[in-house]
């Protein structure tokens, strides 16, 4: 509960004021299994890219560059619609 | 003597009038029996164009305060109307008006809540969300009902509170007696309720917003604290919106009214019209000499434990009447919330409970007697034999 705010501090009613404040929202933390990519492999098609039902898959320069695990929950689609099978689902270690 | 210009009206037509001069943004309502002549009425305001309401006749009550939290959340001062079962039906939405903090105006004819069904008055459909966040107000007469519906919209929208309000008035005993009525000016009702300004409206596209998303361990709690909060505030700001009540209308409220309670030995606690027939049987003790006394409280939620205190320190015994059973085993809603607010005051005057009046059981001055004869009856032997009472139910 650190860092959280007083309810002094926040909006009455539960409303939200800032709008797309849900991408600082960190939801990485449910998750069991984390997507790690397997360089040599990858053909950079970016299916995982499309799939990702949470925009964790990080795109430069039109390449796969890796997950943004602060919103990734680890479904593992990305894994799944992989053609070349180079993402691996590991258990996360508290 | 000066001569007074009275409107016949009933306690639903004082309503619907209020609601002509308060004319609010948005109606949504649904008729239900005994509050049905608020909705008719005011209907009959809107297809005549003499207010500028958008008027919603929405397919359920469930509907009725859904669109009334829509229209509240957008920037609409907002309002509708309900009794019983109407209540129990728009009841998941009721809290989230309250704990999204709109502060729409809902005038409640109350009526006993089904089963067995029974359309006569009673008050277990509001007693039964007394607990929903919602500022309560009870009105005694039609009078009353009209003043404080136009009352409530400030108190809704003080910026401390924030709260929507109830204002609750006894079914067909008030909503369909007609009573003669000093109506106010329009041009002061409307400089009374002012302008309708909410922070951060939901059209305001240049703002964006989110009403009501999903809140968890991390934030509902101080939600909730904030509620609370809020609601202690309103003892605090009630009073500046009762001050300029006074001010602008020439009536002076309170949270509780005390009728002959300054030297009473034994007093009645009633809400509600029920208030009325107290007063006329006090009226008659006091020509015998009993010292009997009355106090009603006309605000519930939030709970006016002070003045109660106050106005009860020097009673040696009271009755608690409440006109709804909450099943406790432990007597009515209002009985308990009292005996609560007396246990740290260190006043403890003899207290009984009777519950009367269910499904709209006549109470008549006769048997408030027999509860001031109980009364008389527990100031001499100093016992309270029963202390919860059924008054009015067959043995």
């Amino acid at each position: 509960m650190e860092n959280k705010k007083s309810w002094k501090e926040i909006p009455i009613g539960g409303k939200i004021i800032e709008a797309g404040n849900a991408a600082k929202y960190n939801t990485g933390s449910w998750r069991t299994f984390r997507p790690e990519k397997n360089d040599k492999k990858c053909i950079n098609c970016l299916f995982c890219w499309i799939y990702c039902p949470d925009s964790s898959i990080k795109v430069e320069d039109d390449k796969m560059a890796g997950f943004d695990y602060e919103h990734c929950k680890g479904c593992g689609i990305c894994a799944s619609i992989c053609p070349v099978k180079c993402i691996d689902m590991k258990k996360e270690i508290q | 003597m000066t001569k007074k210009n009275l409107i016949p009206f009933t306690g639903d037509q004082a309503v619907a009038y209020a609601m002509k001069q308060i004319d609010p943004d948005v109606v949504a309502a649904y008729p239900i029996t005994p509050q049905t002549e608020i909705v008719m009425n005011f209907s009959n305001y809107v297809a005549n164009g003499q207010v500028s309401t958008e008027m919603i006749p929405v397919e359920s009550e469930h509907s009725a305060m859904s669109a009334c939290v829509g229209a509240a959340a957008a920037g609409a001062r907002t309002m509708t109307a309900t009794s019983a079962n109407g209540l129990a039906l728009m009841w998941e939405i009721v809290y989230i008006a309250a704990s999204t903090r709109l502060p729409i105006v809902m005038p409640v004819v109350n009526r006993a809540l089904s089963g067995p069904i029974n359309i006569h008055c009673d008050h277990s459909d509001t007693m039964g969300c007394r607990d929903s966040g919602w500022i309560h107000i009870y009105c005694e007469n039609a009078q009353e009902v009209y003043e404080n519906t136009i009352l409530a919209i400030r108190i809704a929208e003080h910026k401390k509170i924030l709260l929507p309000v109830m204002v609750c008035q006894d079914g067909f005993i008030t909503s369909h007696a007609v009573e003669g009525l000093e109506l106010f000016d329009d041009k002061k009702v409307k400089d009374f309720i002012g302008e309708y300004k909410i922070e951060d409206p939901l059209l305001d596209v240049d703002h964006p917003v989110t009403y009501g998303p999903l809140d968890l361990q991390d934030y509902y709690f101080e939600h909730k604290r904030q509620q609370g909060e809020a609601m202690k505030a309103a003892l605090t700001a009630i009073p500046e919106v009762l001050k300029k009540f006074e001010k602008t209308f020439g009536r002076k409220y309170d949270f509780i009214e005390t009728y002959k309670l300054d030297d009473a030995e034994i007093a009645i606690v009633a809400m509600s019209s029920t208030a009325g027939t107290v007063k006329f049987v006090v009226d008659e003790l006091r020509q015998k000499g009993v010292k009997a006394g009355l106090l009603r409280p006309r605000i519930f939620r939030p709970f006016p434990k002070e003045k109660l205190i106050t106005a009860l320190k020097n009673v040696k015994a009271v009755a608690v009447l409440d006109r709804s059973e909450s099943f406790s085993a432990e007597g009515g809603p209002l009985y308990t919330d009292i005996k609560a607010a007396l246990y740290d005051s260190g006043i403890r005057p003899l207290i009984s409970n009777y519950i009367y009046g269910l499904g709209g059981r006549d109470i008549f001055p006769a048997d408030i007697n027999k509860v001031y004869v109980d009364l008389q009856d527990i100031l001499k032997t100093g016992k309270v034999k029963t202390p919860l009472n059924y008054l009015g139910s067959r043995e």
